[in-house]
This record gives C-alpha cells, structure tokens and sequence, in this order.
C-alpha cells in the first residue's frame, strides 16, 4: 500500500462493487447515507398513505370505508411507520452524509457496522408490514402497545416484537456509529465547542438512543414473555402492574421524541445564519441548552400517563420537571429569533422551510407545555389535542426541518441545484394546508373527541372534515417534493461548492457532489472556525 | 415599531377570523359543571393566555425582522453573535412564567386528588365494550352499553345516518344517575383491558385499569344531561362505548334508588319462580317418564 | 488555501473495503425472528426457518470476524482504528447495561409499588378492599393476588448457598482475567493462557451451577417462570445474565484459541481487551443481582 495517500482515495478501493452489489455491500458513507434517505422517503409515502386511509374514514361520521379493528392497525402502523421508519432513519442518513464532511474525516468510525445499520431497516420493515397480511390483522393497540390490549394481538404479536427488536438494534449501531465518529475522527483543530450544531445535536441524539432503545426492547420483551411463557409483569393477578409497562414504555418513549427533534434543532441553526448572513446566536448556550433538555428528557416520561391514577407526588413532580423543558427549548428559539434581527436574509426554500419550522414548532411546543400541566391534562389527555400537538411538532417540526435540510444540502449531494420555482410551490402548499390539517384538530380534542376512534359524534362533523381536505392537500403536495429531488437528481443548474453565499462550514469547501471519501486529507486546521463562525 | 404594531394587529384580526365564523362550533374545553371542572377550564384559559402572549412576543419580532431585515431591502448584516445579559434574562423570565403557572396548578391538583368524605360511593367498571356501575351500599349494579340506534347506524353501509341518530355514538340504553350537590366518590377499574372513563362537564378523565382501582370525585353543581366516552383504545370498539351521566335533585335520586332496587328484588323473584316451576316441570316430567 | 501537513493516508486511516457480512448478519437474523415468531404461533415450519437462519448467523460470525482478525493480523488496522473499536464496544456495552436497567426497573416497580398497592398500600386501598381483600404484600410473593393459572412454589433460592459460590466464581474470574491481561502486557504466553483457560472454565462453572440452580427451582421448589411476578423478575433478570455469561465464556473461548494461536501483541489486542470489558459487565451486573434479586 502507498506511504502517503496524496492521490484520490477511490485507488485503493477501487475494488467496490458495482451494481445492486455496490449498494448491498457498500461502506461509504454517502451511499449509506442516500439509502437511509430513499428508504426513509418510501417509508414516509407508505406511513402518510395510511394517514390517508385514517383522515378518509374521518371524513365523515359514520364507517364508510374501513372496518374499527383495521382503522386501529392504520393508526398503529401509520406511526410506527413514521417514527421508526421516516423520521429516524432519515436523521441517520442525514448524519451518514454530513457528519464526516462536517468534521473533516474521510468516512465514519466503522463502516461495515454502518452498512448493517442499514441493511437491518428493510428487513425489519419486511416483518413489520408483513403483519398487515396476517390472520388476526396487523397490530391494532397503538404504537404505545399498552398491555393487556396488545396482548390480543393475533399473529401478528411476535412479528411487531421482533420487528421492534431489530429496528432497535439498527438505531443503537447506527447511534454509536456517529458517536465513535465524531469522538474519534475530528479533523487536527475541530475542538468539540467548533463543531457544527448539527453535530452536536447529533451525538446528543446518539447518547439518547443508546440509553433509551434498549428500554424499549426490555420492554416489549417482557410483553413477550407475557404473552408466550406466562410471566406476570404486566397483569395485577400475578402481582404485577398493567401500568408498570408505560413507565417503561415512557421512559424510552419521551427521549424519543427528543430523538426525533434534536437533529432538527441542529439542522436549523445551520440553516438560518446561513441566509441570515450572520452568525448565529448565542453557541454556546444552544450546546448546554441542548444537553439540558437531553438530560431533562429522562425525568419528565410520566407527563404520557397523568390519568394513569399516580400518587400526588408523582404527579407534581412530572409536572414541575416536564414544564422545566420550556426554559432550554425557548432559549433555542429566542437564539434563532436573535440571529434574525438585524441580518441580511433572503428566502430560498431551505430558510422558509426553517423558518415555518421555527414558528409552528413553538406552537406545538406551547401545545405541549399545556399538555404539561396536570390538572389540565386530565381533560386534554387522549384526545385530538393531542393528536395536534405531536403532528404540530412531528411533521412542522421534524419533517419540515428534513424538508428544509434536503433543500439546503441537495445541491451539494447531487452537484445540480434544484427547480426553486417548484420548490417554493412545495413549501407554500404545505405550509398552507398543513395548518388545515392540523391546527382544527386543536378544537376537536377541546370540545372533546377522543383520539384512535374511526367514528365519532356529529358535533365533529366540521373540524373533521377541514382536517380532511387539509390532509389530502398536504399528501398531494408532497408528491411534488419527489419530482423535485428526481429532476436534481437528473440534472439541473451546476452548483457551485459553496452552493449559498453566506455557507459556513467545512462540507461547503469540497466540491459538489464531493469525492467518494470526502476528506482524504485533513482540512487545514487554520480553515476550520467552528459552526458558529 | 409601527411595523410591529402593525403586525400584531394583522395576526390578532387573522386569529378572530375562524372564531367568528365557526361561531357555533366547538371550539373550546367546557366549562363543566363541579367546581374543579371550572378551576380546570380557567387554569386552562390562563395557560392558553400566557402561550399567545409569549407567541405574540416571539413572532412580532420574527415577522419584524423578516419584514424589515432582509437583504432584498438592503439590510446589511450586523456580525454580533453574543450576549450573556440577554441570555440570562430570557431564561429567568421563561423560569418565572412557568412559577406563575405551577402554583395554582398546584393548587387544583391537591384539591382533586382528596377524594376524603365522600357522601356516595360509584365503582365503574369497563369491559369490552361497555360499562359496568355499581352504587356501593346500595343494591343497584347494572350494565350501559350504547343505544341500539347509534349501533345500527355506525354500521359501515348502515341504512340509517349518523345526522337522523339523537346523540350519535354518546348515547346508552341505561343513564348513569346522580344526586346533584353530593359529593360522589368514583372508583374506576376494568375486568379486561384498559378504559378511561371520561365525562368532560365532570372536568376529569380516569384510566380504569384491571386489578387496580383508581379514585376521582366529582359534585355536580347542576342537574343535567352529561355525555362522555371511553378514552382508552380499548380494542375495536374502543370508539363506541359511551357514558352518559343524568344528575338529579336529591329527592328524585333517591326514588330512582328505591325504583331501581325494587326492579331488582323483582327480577330475582321472578327467577326464584322460574327456578321453582322448573323444578316441577321437571319433577313431572320424572313422573311422566318413570310411567307413574 | 494552505497545504496542511497533516493527510490521511491508509497508514492513518482504513476504510475498509465493500463487504458482505453485514448483509448476510441481516437475512440471518431476519431468518430467525420469522423463524421464532412462525414458532411462537405454532406454525410448524418455523423450528426450520430458525435453524436455517441460526446457521447462518453462526457462519457469518466465523466469516465477519474472520475477516476483522485477518485484517488486524495483516496489520491493517492503526491507532485510529483501534479506537474506534474502542468507542464501539464501550457505547455497546453501555447500551446493554441499559437492556437490564429496564428488567431491574421492572423488579424495583414490582416491589416498591404494584405488590404493596394491590396489598391496601398507599393510594391502593380501594384495590385492596374491592378487588383483592384476601390478598397481603409480601416479598418473595409466594400467594399471588389471584392464585388461578399461576404455579405456586414453595421456596425461593437463598442467597448462600449456589448464588454466594456462584458469586465467589464469577469475582474469581473477573481475578483471572486481569491475570491473563497482565500476562499479555508483560508478553507472558504462559500466563495469559493460563489464566485465561481458568477464566473460560470458571465461566463454564458458572453456566452450569446455574443451570443446576434452574433445574432445581423447577422440579424441586415449583418456581417457575409462571410463578406471578416473583418467578418473572427472578427468571429474566437471572436467565438474561445466564445468556450474557454463555455469549462471555464462548468470546472469551474464541480469544483463548487465538492467544493459543499467537495472535495479540503487547500493545496491539483489542480483541482481547473487548472481551474482558464484556466479562467484568457481566460480573457487575451480577453483583446487583446477587443484592437484588437473591439478597435483600
Ligand atoms: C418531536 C416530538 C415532540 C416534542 C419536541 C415534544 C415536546 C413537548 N411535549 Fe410532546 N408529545 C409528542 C412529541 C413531542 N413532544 C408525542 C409524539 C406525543 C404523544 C405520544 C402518544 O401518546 O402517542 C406527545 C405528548 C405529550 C404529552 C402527553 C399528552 C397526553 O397524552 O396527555 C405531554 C404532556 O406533558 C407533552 C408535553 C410536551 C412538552 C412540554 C414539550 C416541550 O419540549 C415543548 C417545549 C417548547 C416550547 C414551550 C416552545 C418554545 C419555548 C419558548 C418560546 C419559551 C417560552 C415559553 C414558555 C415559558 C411557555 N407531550
Ligand atoms: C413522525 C411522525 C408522524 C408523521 C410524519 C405523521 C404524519 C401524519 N399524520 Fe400522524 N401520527 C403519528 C406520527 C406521525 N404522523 C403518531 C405517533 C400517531 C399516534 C398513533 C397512535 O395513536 O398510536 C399519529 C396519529 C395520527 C392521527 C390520529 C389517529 C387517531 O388517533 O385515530 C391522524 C389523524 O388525522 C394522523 C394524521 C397524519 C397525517 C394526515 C399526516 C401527514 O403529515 C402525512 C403526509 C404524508 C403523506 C400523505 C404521504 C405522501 C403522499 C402520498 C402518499 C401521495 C398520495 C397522497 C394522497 C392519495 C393524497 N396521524
Ligand atoms: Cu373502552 Cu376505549
Ligand atoms: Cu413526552
């Protein structure tokens, strides 16, 4: 082997695969990366494809289309779908593209694990949709699966357990992947206070999946054994607890969703400085903000289960501890403000992506910090109020910051500039009928409808049906989202390295699309300034 | 500023829009009828206020900087990116908003979990699907289920339309009823899976778990029909398993008791007299066989 | 923009080349949940789909670590690399300890909360009154709230007697196992082989006293993993342990045959180092379950 690479990496290695083989046996991590976001892009049509089915039924009251037993698997599958299969694999994927260029290394830590992080998705997947074709139906108690309903589930039940399982493993490995990476592969000079916010978000991300996902497989272990070798953990005849499963669930189940958001936060602190032409606000203090809700994320899981008939204590103490996150996650958002003020901004469809994020994330997060509040959360528990809240910060916020992230980075992964025309349209037509869709369904669990219900009363009738046709317009509005990355993909206008004017940061000084292994040489320590500029 | 003011007055004309022309819908949480539903719906309008407040705050100067900042008008961008005073400051003042609304939080919750002194006690049990209520110290116990006609019409190509059906889907064949101004203890639980018992005028909902009990209260200040629902997925027809509480006078509750217990005893002496003509019948059918 | 010094060359950094392991990890795995779960269902297909994937699985662990060990005996790997194996092992070791945290959590709850609720404690009087008035919280819980369908068992395993020696055995090892550390570092073949021969047969000893143990609690004791929650915490959190000590003493068999093998230098065995990790978590992890779940 050569002493000192100074010649294009691809030498050594040119004996990758080509062909489907390049794909299925691939260490690189960009072509991990852009599997993760295909599959997260095929995950996220079949999950909104369920979403269709649900808010079709709901158009109306009355059953018109679905029986009640396969509308419950539409909305377990439609979210276990998008939390595991959309929005999760394609933050990995994201991290596979960027965390290396960010930091100036060739690749990430381990790259076989890498690729099994990926080849493990469309298996678990397989057994996942599989159920959907089962005798008993697909799995129908929620992707909460609270015993003793889940228990009822037919063939279906180890499947889910299984299915469960293995996508676990896949986002541990993928976790500890970006973790060894950034810890271990830093250019000479990228201290841990320059990095990219959207690293840090990241290996915070990766701290809260190491130590959460492993509580969801003991958990749905022991619903395993519940169900197939008569153990009692969940059923009060044994001395066990039906209610001992949430707090299990939970405490995997709210760093979740923090999981979902973090690398969201950090995609938006790029996004914005960048078309903001300034630095952004306040670094520092979105690094400690991010590791406080981190670390608060642990504490606050029972805020799921108030009605649950807790001790006062309890209640108190997850109420106190669940509205404390308002304070680190408002820091963030009063940083970004700040950035904004007295900037030089321009609205390419990457900043108003964020900045619809900005606002309709806070908004869910105002939801949520009612949510938070214990006597007010035994009305709005279980109800549309809820549903509202999590879309407002699932889908404004985490899909709208990968809507945003895919914008801003396209150009660099695929070497042409999207149609800004189209994109534009894409995002006004889903900014618009998002808020259709989501903002009635605030009213609806006020004036009292229940949510996981395929029917309900007449007084529903309206909101219902606005949610509806908000829901189509923004499922058919997303089809425009992927004619746009296939004609990027073809070709278009040749970007430039930097891509935006004011683009900070190292992935920016490699060429578009970049080499293979992105940095064979380390980027001149000088050169390197830090994220926050 | 101008511009800001002038904002804030376009988003605040925007927000009354839906409110004015959904005038008759729904649109928000019940004021209830016990006294901790209210507390509830007021800590609820507080915490609503203090949100649009701060949202008001945070995208006035978003909305300001989008308007004003942008490079299409010529703002050049300053290069300060840092400053501890307002940093503390927006995170002490977030901290001392969510003081103002723990306290009476704090407040409501104690009230509510003191289910002490109790005048009557109500154990509600849910199953699959439907309602199980027992007035403890008294000798009534039945089962509510949900009224035939929403049955028939929440059939998929049911004949009969939801809009034709008196309270669709909230309706049952036997109403759970109540004295007004009693303290009434509640006590949820379930034989199967888990429910939630949930009447929004009563201001709470309840999971009714199995092998374990949970305890509410309520006192419902108004006589009144009160409509609810199973909150809980609770299987297939998680959706149709309804509540319906009838609060009456004192006087008339306790002769509905009186009628309700009486319908018992009747019911078993009519099946103490089945049982016995059973019994003859079958004694001459012996007699009958054996040739006698 | 100019030239740094510093260039990655394969001398500093190794990606390693397109493989198929990983993929083949994956079917194998796939192959035995369906397997399992056909299983599970009663299908009768499913002990051969599970056996299929199992075989799989075994010879894609021959294969995948055939290839790592190859490359690291041809000298492949650098410091980077090392590290990097480093931070993965620790971040999975971590996330194991956290697989226990949630069966621990699970006995914690049990004990703490749903078994003296149920018993009239705390907010549970209603419960206890209405619902389970013959019942009484007790620890171990032989008489469950509800004895139907439950096996009732007449004692449970104390702490002094296997689970003590046990835990001499396993302390014992995690000795051992330094000593073969040792033996590598100052370059002792004779040392590191034969403490490390001790430390498999100790881990070996372990397996089967538990193994005893189980067999015992089953036919003698009717403790079972039906036994109401005492039986489910004791046998989860005991058995998982069990299989974590099996999958230790085969890795370290495995380091054993290569130190045989001479493979490992003084300053270059990671391998080695991953598999005494693994071994001393194993043994913490059985310290809390000595207090307890046998002890207190
Ligand atoms: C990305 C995912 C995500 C995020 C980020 C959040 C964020 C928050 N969530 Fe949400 N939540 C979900 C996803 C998420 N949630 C999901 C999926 C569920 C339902 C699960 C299920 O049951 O299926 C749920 C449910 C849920 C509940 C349970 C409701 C119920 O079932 O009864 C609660 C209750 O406390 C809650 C609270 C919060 C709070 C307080 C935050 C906070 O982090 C929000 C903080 C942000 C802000 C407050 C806005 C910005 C701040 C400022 C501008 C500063 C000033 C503000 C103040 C001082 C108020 N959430
Ligand atoms: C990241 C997570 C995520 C995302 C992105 C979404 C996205 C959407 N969700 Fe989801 N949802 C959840 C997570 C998510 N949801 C969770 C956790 C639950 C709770 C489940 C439970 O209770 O257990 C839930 C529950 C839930 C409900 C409540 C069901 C109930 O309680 O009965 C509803 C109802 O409206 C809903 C609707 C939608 C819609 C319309 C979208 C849309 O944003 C989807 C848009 C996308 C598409 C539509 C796909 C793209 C386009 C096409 C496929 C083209 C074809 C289009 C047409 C034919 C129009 N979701
Ligand atoms: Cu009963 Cu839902
Ligand atoms: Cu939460």
């Amino acid at each position: 082997m050569s002493e000192v690479a100074t010649h294009h990496h691809d030498d050594h290695h040119g004996a990758h695969a080509t062909g489907i083989m390049r794909w299925l046996t691939t260490t690189n991590h960009k072509d991990i990366g852009t599997l993760y976001l295909l599959f997260s892009l095929v995950m996220f049509f079949i999950g909104g494809t369920m979403a269709m089915i649900i808010r079709l039924e709901l158009f109306q009251p009355g059953l018109q289309f679905v029986d009640p037993q396969f509308y419950n698997s539409m909305v377990t599958m439609h979210a276990l779908i998008m939390i595991f299969g959309a929005v999760m694999p394609a933050w990995t994927g994201f991290a596979n593209w960027m965390i290396p260029m960010m930091i100036g290394a060739p690749d990430m830590a381990l790259p076989r694990l890498n690729n099994w992080s990926f080849w493990i998705l469309p298996f678990a997947f397989t057994m996942l949709l599989s159920t959907l074709f089962m005798p008993g139906g697909a799995p129908a108690g929620g992707w909460t699966m609270y015993p003793p309903l889940v228990l009822q589930t037919g063939d279906a039940f180890p499947f889910l357990i299984f299915a469960v399982h293995f996508m676990g493993a896949s986002s541990i490995a993928g976790a500890i992947n970006v973790v060894a990476t950034v810890f271990n592969m830093r250019a000479p000079g990228m201290t841990l206070m320059k990095l990219p916010l959207f690293v840090w978000t990241w290996i915070i991300t990766g701290f809260l999946l190491i130590a959460s996902i492993p509580v969801l497989a003991g958990a749905v272990t022991m619903l395993l054994t519940d169900k197939f070798f008569g153990t009692a953990f969940f059923s009060a005849a044994g001395g066990g607890d039906p209610v001992m499963f949430q707090h299990i669930f939970w405490f995997f189940g709210h760093p979740e969703v923090y999981i979902l958001i973090l690398p969201a936060f950090g995609i938006v602190s790029a996004i914005i400085p960048t078309f903001a032409r300034k630095p952004l606000f306040g670094y520092s203090s979105m690094v400690y903000a991010t590791g406080a809700i981190a670390f608060l994320s642990f504490i606050v899981w029972a805020h799921h289960m108030f009605t649950v008939g807790m001790p006062l204590a309890g209640e108190l103490f997850f109420m106190y501890t669940t509205v404390l996150i308002a304070v680190p996650t408002g820091v963030k958002v009063f940083n970004w403000v700040a950035t904004m003020w007295q900037s030089s901004m321009t609205f390419e469809t990457p900043m108003l992506f964020a900045l619809g994020f900005v606002i309709l994330f806070t908004i869910g997060g105002f939801s949520g910090l009612m949510l938070g509040v214990t006597p007010v959360d035994f009305q709005y528990h279980d109800t549309y109020f809820v549903v509202a809240h999590f879309h407002y910060v699932l889908v404004t916020g985490a899909v709208f910051a990968l809507m945003a992230g895919a914008y801003f980075w396209m150009p660099k992964w695929t070497g042409h500039m999207y149609n800004e025309t189209l994109a534009k349209w894409h995002f006004w037509l889903s900014v618009i009928s998002v808020n259709v869709l989501f903002f009635p369904q605030h009213f609806l669990g006020l004036a009292g409808m229940p949510r996981r219900i395929p029917d309900y009363a007449v007084q529903f009738a309206d909101f219902n049906m606005v949610s509806s046709i908000g829901g189509l317009g923004y499922g058919i509005s997303q089809i425009l989202f992927v004619i746009i990355v296939v004609k990027c993909i073809r070709g278009g206008e040749k970007a430039t390295d930097e891509v935006w004017e004011g683009a900070q940061g190292l992935e920016w000084t490699l060429s578009s699309p970049p080499p293979y292994h992105s940095f064979t040489e380390a980027p001149d320590p000088e050169s390197i300034t830090g994220g926050h500029r | 500023m101008n511009l800001l003011s002038k904002n804030i007055f376009i988003s605040l004309i925007l927000a009354l829009i839906p409110a004015a022309c959904f005038a008759d819908w729904e649109l928000n949480l019940p004021r209830g009828v016990t006294p901790f539903s209210q507390d509830i719906y007021d800590l609820h309008m507080y915490v609503l206020w203090i949100v649009c407040a701060i949202g008001v705050v945070v995208f006035g100067a978003m909305f300001y900087s989008i308007f004003v900042h942008r490079k299409s008008r010529g703002a050049k961008a300053a290069n300060w990116h840092h400053s501890t005073k307002v940093e503390v400051l927006w995170t002490v003042i977030p901290f001392a908003i969510l003081i103002a609304v723990a306290v009476p939080a704090t407040k409501s919750l104690i009230m509510m979990e003191d289910v002490s002194n109790a005048d009557m006690t109500i154990k509600v049990t849910g199953y699959q699907w439907k309602w199980h209520y027992d007035y403890i110290g008294e000798d009534v116990s039945f089962y509510s289920t949900i009224h035939k006609d929403s049955n028939i019409a929440r059939q998929r190509g049911a004949e009969l339309d939801p809009f034709d059906v008196d309270h669709y889907l909230r309706d049952v064949d036997n109403y759970l009823v109540v004295p007004t101004n009693k303290k009434i203890r509640f006590l949820t639980t379930a034989g199967d899976v888990i429910h939630a018992w949930w009447v929004p005028a009563l201001g709470w909902k309840r999971d009714a778990i199995p092998g374990f009990i949970n305890e509410s209260w309520a006192l419902i200040q108004e006589p009144g029909v009160y409509r609810g629902q199973c909150a809980e997925l609770c299987g297939k027809d998680h959706g149709f398993m309804p509540i319906v509480v009838e609060a009456v006078p004192e006087a008339d509750y306790l002769a509905w008791i009186a009628k309700k217990t009486e319908e018992k005893a009747l019911v078993i002496n009519d099946s103490k007299a089945l049982d016995q003509m059973n019994s003859i019948v079958l004694t001459e059918a012996k007699k009958i066989n054996s040739g006698e | 923009m100019s030239k740094s010094n510093i260039t990655y060359s394969n001398a500093d950094y190794y990606v390693p080349d397109s493989s198929r392991w990983p993929l083949i990890a994956s079917v194998s795995i796939f192959a035995m949940f369906v397997g399992g779960a056909t299983l599970l269902n009663g299908a009768n297909i499913g002990p051969y789909v599970l056996s299929a994937g199992f075989i799989l699985f075994v010879y894609m662990l021959f294969g995948w670590f055939g290839d790592v060990i190859a490359e690291s005996e041809a000298g492949t790997y650098n410091g980077q690399v090392d590290v990097s194996f480093r931070m993965g092992m620790a971040w999975f070791i971590f996330s194991e300890v956290m697989f226990f945290a949630a069966f621990f959590g699970a006995l914690y709850y049990a004990r703490m909360y749903s078994i003296p609720w149920l018993g009239g404690a705390g907010s549970g009087g209603a419960t206890n009154e209405f619902l389970w008035p013959e019942f009484a919280s007790a620890w171990p819980l032989f008489n469950t709230p509800d004895s139907y369908g439950f096996t009732q068992f007449k004692e449970v395993i104390g702490a002094w007697g296997v689970p003590f020696w046990n835990t001499l055995i396993l302390l014992t090892s995690g000795v051992t196992c330094t000593w073969a550390h040792w033996g590598l570092k100052i370059g002792s073949r004779k040392h590191l082989i034969a403490g490390l021969s001790v430390t498999v047969i100790l881990g070996i000893i372990f397996v089967a006293m538990q193994a005893e143990e189980y067999r015992h609690a089953y036919h003698a004791l009717g403790l079972t993993l039906n036994s109401g929650i005492y039986g489910a915490t004791f046998f989860l959190l005991t058995g998982f342990h069990g299989f974590h000590v099996t999958m230790g003493t085969i890795m370290l068999a495995t380091i054993l045959a290569r130190c045989i093998k001479g493979h490992f230098t003084h300053e270059n065995h990671f391998g080695f180092e991953a598999c005494a990790w693994y071994w001393h978590f194993v043994d913490v992890v059985w310290i809390g379950l000595f207090i307890f779940v046998y002890w207190v």
